[in-house]
C-alpha cells in the first residue's frame, strides 16, 4: 500500500512538478517550441518562418529575458500533416516542456493542434493562420497574422479615395478560397457603400472569361474585384485588357493576387491592379529594412510575409516572457494579451479574443511594370 | 455587346472545334476512345513554347514544329499503347482504360519534369493588342484561330473525300477488316491517322495557348471534357459536325454567362449534350461522315 502510494507521488512529481521546475531554475534557457513545415510542397512557408523565428532569436538572446536568461527555441516539423503535427505538440510539451507555442504552419494544421495544446493550458500562437474561427479553439489559441477580412476592406477603402462609387465581382465559385475571398469583398463593398453592379463567377480552371468580362464592361463600373488564386486572376486581367478595359477600371485583387507570379504571368496587363498586403518588403521604415538586410545576411534569401509575420511573433513572445516575470504558462498568457508591440508588420496589440487588433500595418499595393509597389 | 458577345462565343466555339478536330479523327477511323489526345494537345503548346522562348522562333515557324512534334508523338505514344488492342474483341473499353492510364502517366511526367506553372508564349509572338472592328473586340490570336479552323477543316474535308488516302482512311473506319483485304495496309495507315490527329492536337495547343495565355501540362485533360461534347455532339468521326457542335456550344455558354448567369455556364452546355444524345443518339448529324462513303 505504501509503496503503490510512493510510486503515484514520484510519478506525479516527475510527471508535472519537477520537470516545469528544471525550467524555472535560475539562468537556464526558457524553452519555447514551434511547429512548422518543414518537409514537402508547402516546406517553403515553414522554412521562411524558422528563418523568421531564429532571426528574432539572435537578437532578443543577445540580451536575454528575464535579466538575461536566453530563450531555447526547438522548431518542430509537421510536414503539412494533421497528425505529424499534434505529436510533434506532444513532444514539445511533454519532453521539452516548453512555455509556449509557434505556430502551426496552416489553418488546418492549428484546427487539429490548437484543442491539444489549450488543453493542457499553454499559450500556442499561430503566424500565419488566416481562417475564420482559429481563436474560438480556446482562450489559450492566440494568432498574430491579419485574416483576409481585415485585409480586403483596406484596400478597398483605398480604391474608394481613389473614386471609385461602383464595382463588379468576379471570383472562381469551385474553390473554397475564392469563395471565402468573395464573401469578404461582399461585405467590404456593402460596409464601404460600394454599388455592386454584378456578381460574375467562374471555373477555377476556367481559361476563357470573355462572355462574363464583356458583360462587366457593359455595365462600366469603377472598380472591378477579382477573387480567385494568382494563375486565374492573370487570365481575367490579361483577357480583359484584350476587350479594352483600360486605366479607368480599377482592378483589386484579394489574397491570391498578392504573389510576384502575377506579374511573370499577366506582366503589364496586371498593371494598376490593387491588392492589400500585412506586409511589404519595401515598406520604407527603418525597422523594417534593418530586418530586410539581416535577414538576407542570415538566410541569403529575401524574407516573405511569413518570414516577417513570424519575426514579430517572436519578439511578442520574448516580451510577454519578460513581462509575466516568470517563465510559467499560465503567467505567459495574461502577459500575451497585453502586448503592446510594433515591429515590421506596424503596430500591434491583440483583441480581447486574441486576434490582431489593428489594421495599420496593412499595405496597399499596385502593381507597376510587374512587380509591386506601394500604392500612394 | 450583342456583337462582342456574339464574337466571344463564336471564338471560344472554334477553339472547341479545333480542339475536338483531331479527337473526332481519331475516334471515328481508330474507333478508339484515346484519351491520350489531351496530351498531344499540352505536348505541341510546350514545343511552340520552348522554339520561341528558347530558339527564339517566329509563329509562323513553331507552329508546324510543334504540329509535327505532336504528330510524332502521337504516332509512337498510340502504336505503343494501342497497337495489341487491335485485335481485341471490344476494342472502345479496353482502349479507354488504356489510353486512362497512359495519359495520367504522362500528364505526370510531364508536370514532375516541367513543373505546374502557368507559362505563356512570349507576348511580342503575334501582339496582344486587340483589334477594333466595327466596334467588336477582337485579338490576331483569334484571328489566327479563326483561319487555322478553316483552313484546318477544308484542308481534312479535302483530304478525305478527294483523294485516294482519304479513300483508304474511310475504307478503314467503315470495315478495317476488308480494307485490309482489299490491299491497304492498315497498320501504317493507323500510324498516319495517329499522326494527323496528332499533329491537329498540337497545332490546337499553340492557338489555344496563344488566346488563353495558360500553358501547363493539364491544359489538355481541362479541354478533354469539352471535347467529348463536340465529338459526341457533332457525331464520332464527323468533321464538319463537330465545328457546327463546337461552335454551338461556345455560342451557347457565352450566351448563358452574359445574358442568365456565369455559374449556370456548365450545367446549360452540358444539358445540350443530354438533350442531343436523347433525341439524337449517334449525334446531331446522324451517321459519322468518315464512314459514310
Amino acid at each position: 500500500m505504501l509503496r503503490r502510494q510512493l510510486l503515484a507521488a514520484v510519478a506525479a512529481i516527475s510527471g508535472s512538478a519537477a520537470l516545469p521546475a528544471i525550467g524555472r531554475a535560475q539562468g537556464a534557457p526558457i524553452p519555447v517550441g514551434a511547429i512548422e513545415i518543414l518537409s514537402g510542397p508547402n516546406a517553403a512557408y515553414g522554412v521562411a518562418i524558422k528563418g523568421g523565428l531564429e532571426l528574432a532569436l539572435d537578437e532578443i538572446n543577445k540580451k536575454g529575458v528575464l535579466g538575461g536568461r536566453k530563450i531555447a527555441l526547438t522548431v518542430e516539423d509537421s510536414a503539412a500533416s494533421k497528425d505529424q503535427a499534434i505529436n510533434a505538440a506532444r513532444k514539445l510539451i511533454g519532453r521539452d516542456h516548453v512555455v509556449t507555442i509557434i505556430g502551426p504552419t496552416l489553418s488546418n494544421e492549428m484546427f487539429a493542434v490548437g484543442p491539444v495544446v489549450n488543453e493542457r493550458k499553454i499559450p500556442i500562437i499561430g503566424t500565419s493562420t488566416t481562417a475564420a474561427g482559429i481563436t474560438d479553439i480556446g482562450p489559450y489559441v492566440f494568432r498574430t497574422s491579419l485574416p483576409e477580412s481585415d485585409v480586403v476592406p483596406v484596400t478597398f477603402k483605398k480604391a474608394q479615395s481613389r473614386g471609385a462609387k461602383t464595382i463588379a465581382l468576379i471570383y472562381a465559385n469551385d474553390d473554397a478560397f475564392s469563395k471565402s475571398g468573395f464573401d469578404v469583398m461582399k461585405a467590404s463593398a456593402d460596409k464601404l457603400g460600394l454599388t455592386i453592379l454584378t456578381i460574375e463567377t467562374f471555373g477555377s480552371k476556367d481559361t476563357d472569361f470573355s462572355a462574363q468580362l464583356t458583360k462587366i464592361k457593359g455595365l462600366k463600373p469603377d472598380a472591378v474585384g477579382i477573387s480567385a488564386l494568382v494563375e486565374p486572376v492573370s487570365g481575367v486581367l490579361l483577357q480583359a485588357r484584350q476587350l479594352g478595359f483600360g486605366k479607368e477600371t480599377q482592378f483589386i485583387g484579394g489574397n491570391g493576387a498578392n504573389s510576384p507570379k502575377l506579374g511573370v504571368i499577366a506582366g503589364a496587363a496586371a498593371d494598376g491592379l490593387l491588392v492589400g498586403s500585412p506586409w511589404f518588403i519595401g515598406k520604407p521604415d527603418a525597422v523594417n529594412q534593418a530586418f530586410v538586410t539581416a535577414f538576407k545576411a542570415k538566410t541569403g534569401t529575401e524574407p516573405d510575409q511569413f518570414a516577417a509575420q513570424a519575426y514579430d511573433c517572436m519578439f511578442i513572445v520574448a516580451a510577454a516572457i519578460d513581462r509575466a516575470g516568470a517563465a510559467e504558462p499560465d503567467k505567459i498568457t495574461p502577459a500575451l494579451l497585453k502586448t503592446n508591440y510594433t515591429g515590421v508588420m506596424g503596430p500591434f496589440t491583440f483583441t480581447d479574443h486574441r486576434d490582431p487588433a489593428s489594421t495599420e500595418g496593412v499595405v496597399v499595393l499596385k502593381m507597376q511594370g510587374g512587380k509591386f509597389v506601394i500604392a500612394k | 455587346m450583342l456583337a462582342q458577345q456574339l464574337t466571344n462565343g463564336i471564338l471560344l466555339g472554334a477553339t472547341y472545334a479545333l480542339f475536338a478536330l483531331g479527337f473526332t479523327l481519331m475516334f471515328g477511323v481508330l474507333r478508339v476512345i484515346n484519351l491520350t489526345y489531351g496530351f498531344y494537345f499540352s505536348a505541341g503548346a510546350f514545343i511552340a513554347l520552348f522554339a520561341t522562348r528558347a530558339a527564339g522562333m517566329p509563329i509562323w515557324a513553331a507552329l508546324p514544329l510543334a504540329a509535327i512534334g505532336a504528330g510524332v508523338i502521337a504516332m509512337l505514344i498510340d502504336r505503343l499503347l494501342l497497337s495489341r488492342l487491335n485485335r481485341a474483341r471490344n476494342p472502345e473499353l479496353a482502349s479507354l482504360m488504356v489510353t486512362l492510364g497512359g495519359v495520367l502517366a504522362l500528364y505526370s511526367a510531364a508536370t514532375a519534369i516541367l513543373g505546374s506553372d502557368i507559362r505563356r508564349l512570349p507576348p511580342e509572338l503575334i501582339g496582344a493588342e486587340a483589334l477594333l472592328i466595327g466596334g467588336v473586340r477582337i485579338t490576331m490570336a483569334q484571328i489566327l484561330i479563326l483561319i487555322a479552323t478553316i483552313v484546318l477543316v477544308s484542308g481534312l474535308i479535302l483530304l478525305l473525300r478527294g483523294t485516294r488516302l482519304g479513300l483508304a482512311i474511310r475504307a478503314m473506319a467503315e470495315r478495317p477488316d476488308a480494307a485490309g483485304l482489299m490491299g491497304i495496309d492498315t497498320r501504317r495507315l493507323a500510324s498516319l491517322v495517329s499522326f494527323l490527329s496528332g499533329a491537329l492536337a498540337g497545332a490546337a495547343g499553340v492557338l489555344i495557348g496563344l488566346n488563353f495565355n495558360a500553358i501547363q501540362p493539364y491544359m489538355g485533360e481541362e479541354m478533354m471534357l469539352r471535347g467529348f461534347v463536340v465529338v459526341i455532339v457533332g457525331g464520332l468521326g464527323d468533321v464538319r459536325g463537330a465545328v457546327i457542335a463546337g461552335l454551338l456550344l461556345g455560342v451557347i455558354e457565352v450566351a448563358t454567362a452574359g445574358y442568365l448567369a456565369s455559374g449556370l455556364k456548365d450545367a446549360v452546355g452540358f444539358c445540350l449534350l443530354v438533350a442531343v444524345l436523347w433525341t439524337r443518339p449517334s449525334g446531331l448529324f446522324g451517321r459519322s461522315a468518315v464512314r459514310r462513303a
